[in-house]
């Protein structure tokens, strides 16, 4: 075991498999010499040389593109996209080619790569520092989604992506990259240092692709959260007092629904949370799917709390980031339901 | 007080609409032999010349000429016209059979056989191609068996793709040719990426990417040729001018730049530009870009200056947009009869053997096609399993696709 911020954890994790497969190659923008602008391949090209991990141009169509030709040949490509709000320019090359390469071909080409992206708000990143477009991925047949919420689970998760012969979009939010954050911006944060889930174990090990995983357990109600939003919720919990279970998904597809429905089932009610917009939001997808499961087990109307249908503010991060009050707020309402 | 100019948009037109006589006599088409053969480790401010002509081989006479000429024994020139022969009467049979409703789409490659029939052969086992739609020639160039072709355009039961795949869309690993995609351009950078990968391998292999002039135009274009540049991949960047873009002529996409070769220079990238109805040019420029590559000198562009003389697809209708004798006019001809005669000049060739062999491939096509519609074709006889329609989308099938099988009941 060993500390680890969740930046290490995902060095450690690239670490590990480059040095376990001499398959895999890392490269991105600012990805080699410098070590990436949130550090989280350091010192990767120093270990493992420039045919390994590399700078790359600016054009992420072609980062991604020269990924899946990559992966045609037989290399395991993990690519970074500097921010998620720039995976656009690739979204070609990841819905037409990436996911569908499998099936179209029958088998005869795959592209089993690794598509790193940081996520998320909360961080004064305005409009295109802060995106979590996890839902243009998810309506996505053929690509696995994934978004961490510790060091341990970024680790496990990203070395299991890796080895995963399917494409794995990988969301790391950026505002966990140093410590937890429950949403209470005035207060200071602590750092993983300080933090149990700082813990991460040495070497090789995996956290399998759709499994979630019940972070808080709870009788009243469920809260099904990833990312940043695993902490706000749990700091809703507190502040209220309601004995909620709180689910951190990990890997929104596949998606754990067996999780989901035994908890929502034992609990009667269920609130969904995400940073992301409202509209047609991954949050839409989770409520069906436990309106169609648990219809005769729910007690309330399920909730959603999430980001407004707006583009992500700069100056009015608080009111936009749905913070632990709208969380508590919503808990209280399916509880009085 | 003078009055401002006012502005107006610029929207290029080709030079012949339906009605018109086509008339390229104003077109420059160097001599057969003109153009010199540098070194393959020249640079590429050397060779800037070389993406604004025309390397040509064989002349009005059908003689080879120059300084590209004589690589091809006599027993190659005669299978690339087999190639060529075979090409143009699958693609015939093809059409028909779309026609005849045993399919619902086909492309044909009618006037552009000698580009990938002639590329593919200087290539070795182990290279890949990423093709576009327009180079089954790089599959029957190798042999490949016809029936397998045909079974996946008529998407019946021993379909390789099962079905999933609109027809002409084939993936052959085996065969150096990468799966192709509806989405234009996307397989331009996705070579550089084999390529890359190649080099990173401490391989041997090259990779071979092919764009029409039209997808030129895609984002992809551009991305391929700064990775190719940047990482000096083993790659070979094609784009084959045929001049029209579905109903679009090549200048829509041209921006008003000379030649799609030229864009190479932009890049540092080596650029040839090739009478693509040349069998022996295509095939001698191959050669060159393939050498380079394999000696680690980087990437080639090469642009096929040929012309589309069927329509787009079979849901096209090119009288709506062009002169009807526009392909008769184009001033390089037409690629078979150009190397037949070629052939006969050098006296290994005859008419009579020509329609021997046209009559051969004929009945080898005949007899794939009915092997194949044994199998069935699309709306009739054997259809792909409907349970592979939910196979392959992930390498092990998840919850939710299990479930939503069972719920279309198979």
């Amino acid at each position: 075991m060993s500390r680890m911020t969740m930046i290490e954890a995902i060095r450690d994790a690239m670490d590990v498999m480059m040095g376990k497969n001499d398959d895999v190659v890392v490269f991105g923008e600012d990805v080699g010499y410098f070590g990436g602008v949130f550090r989280c391949t350091h010192g990767l090209q120093e270990k493992y040389g420039k045919n390994r991990c590399f700078d790359a141009p600016i054009n992420e169509s072609g980062i991604v593109g020269a990924a899946i030709g990559m992966a045609a040949y037989g290399l395991r490509p993990c690519v970074e996209v500097q921010f998620a709000d720039y995976v656009y320019p690739a979204y070609d090359q990841i819905v037409s080619e990436a996911a569908r390469l499998r099936y179209r071909s029958a088998g005869d080409f795959t592209a089993p790569i690794t598509i790193r992206m940081p996520t998320g708000g909360g961080i004064f990143g305005g409009q295109t520092h802060s995106q979590s477009p996890e839902a243009v991925f998810t309506q996505v047949s053929g690509l696995k989604v994934v978004v961490p919420s510790n060091p341990a689970d970024a680790k496990g998760l990203l070395i299991s992506a890796i080895e995963d012969d399917d494409p794995v979009i990988y969301l790391e939010p950026k505002r966990l990259y140093n410590g937890p954050f429950d949403g209470h911006h005035d207060q200071p944060v602590t750092p993983w240092s300080k933090h149990e889930l700082g813990e991460v174990p040495d070497g090789y090990y995996n956290v399998p692709l759709g499994k979630a995983k019940v972070t808080r357990e709870g009788a009243d109600v469920t809260i099904i959260a990833y990312g940043t939003m695993v902490y706000v919720a749990e700091a809703a919990v507190k502040e209220t007092g309601i004995d909620a279970e709180i689910i951190d998904l990990r890997c929104l597809l596949p998606l754990d629904e067996e999780t989901i429905i035994a908890s929502v089932k034992k609990t009667g009610r269920c609130v969904v949370v995400h940073e992301a917009t409202l509209t047609s939001g991954f949050g839409g997808e989770l409520l069906s799917r436990v309106q169609e499961t648990c219809f005769y087990h729910l007690e309330a109307p399920i909730q959603r709390v999430t980001g407004w249908d707006t583009p992500y503010p700069h100056a009015q991060e608080w009111a936009y980031f749905p913070g632990p009050e709208r969380v508590s707020r919503a808990l209280e309402q399916v509880m009085e339901a | 007080m003078s009055e401002k100019k006012r502005l107006h948009l610029h929207v290029p037109e080709p030079e012949f609409r339906p009605g018109d006589k086509p008339d390229f006599s104003n077109v420059t088409i160097p001599k057969a032999g003109s153009v010199r053969r540098p070194d393959v480790d020249v640079s590429p401010e050397e060779i800037r010349d070389l993406a604004y002509s025309i390397i040509r081989v064989l002349n009005r006479d059908g003689d080879a000429v120059g300084p590209w000429a004589d690589l091809l024994s006599d027993d190659e020139l005669i299978r690339g016209l087999r190639h060529m022969m075979t090409l143009r009467a699958f693609d015939a049979r093809m059409m028909m059979a779309q026609r005849q409703g045993k399919t619902s789409f086909y492309m044909q490659h009618l006037g552009e056989e000698a580009v990938s029939t002639a590329f593919q052969c200087a290539l070795e086992k182990g290279d890949m191609n990423f093709p576009t739609y327009r180079q089954a020639g790089l599959l029957l160039a190798q042999d490949y068996p016809m029936v397998k072709m045909m079974n996946q355009i008529y998407s019946n039961e021993e379909d390789p793709l099962k079905g999933r795949q609109l027809p002409i869309m084939y993936s052959e690993k085996e065969y150096g040719f990468f799966s192709i995609s509806g989405n234009l351009g996307t397989q331009y950078i996705q070579a550089v990426g084999w390529a890359m990968a190649s080099a990173i391998k401490n391989d041997t292999k090259i990779a071979a990417g092919w764009i029409g002039d039209g997808s030129t135009a895609e984002s992809d274009f551009h991305a391929a040729l700064v990775f190719a540049s940047t990482y000096k991949a083993p790659v070979i960047l094609n784009v084959v001018n045929n001049q029209w873009a579905i109903s679009t002529f090549q200048g829509i996409a041209k921006g008003g730049s000379g030649t799609f070769a030229a864009r190479g220079h932009g890049f540092g990238i080596p650029a040839l530009r090739v009478d693509g109805n040349d069998y022996l040019a295509v095939y001698a420029v191959a050669k060159w870009a393939a050498e380079r590559a394999r000696l680690n000198l980087g990437p080639t562009m090469i642009e096929y200056v040929t012309y589309r003389a069927g329509g787009h697809s079979t849901s096209d209708d090119p009288a709506a947009y062009r002169p009807k004798e526009e392909s008769d006019a184009w001033p390089l001809g037409d690629p078979i009869e150009r190397l037949k005669l070629h052939l006969i000049s050098k006296g290994i060739w005859s008419e009579e053997r020509q329609l021997q062999t046209e009559a051969e491939i004929k009945d080898t096509v005949l007899a794939a096609q009915k092997e194949a519609e044994s199998h069935g074709t699309l709306h009739s006889g054997g259809s792909p399993s409907t349970r592979d329609m939910f196979e392959d989308v992930y390498k092990e099938m998840p919850p939710h696709l299990r479930r939503q099988r069972q719920e279309a009941g198979i």
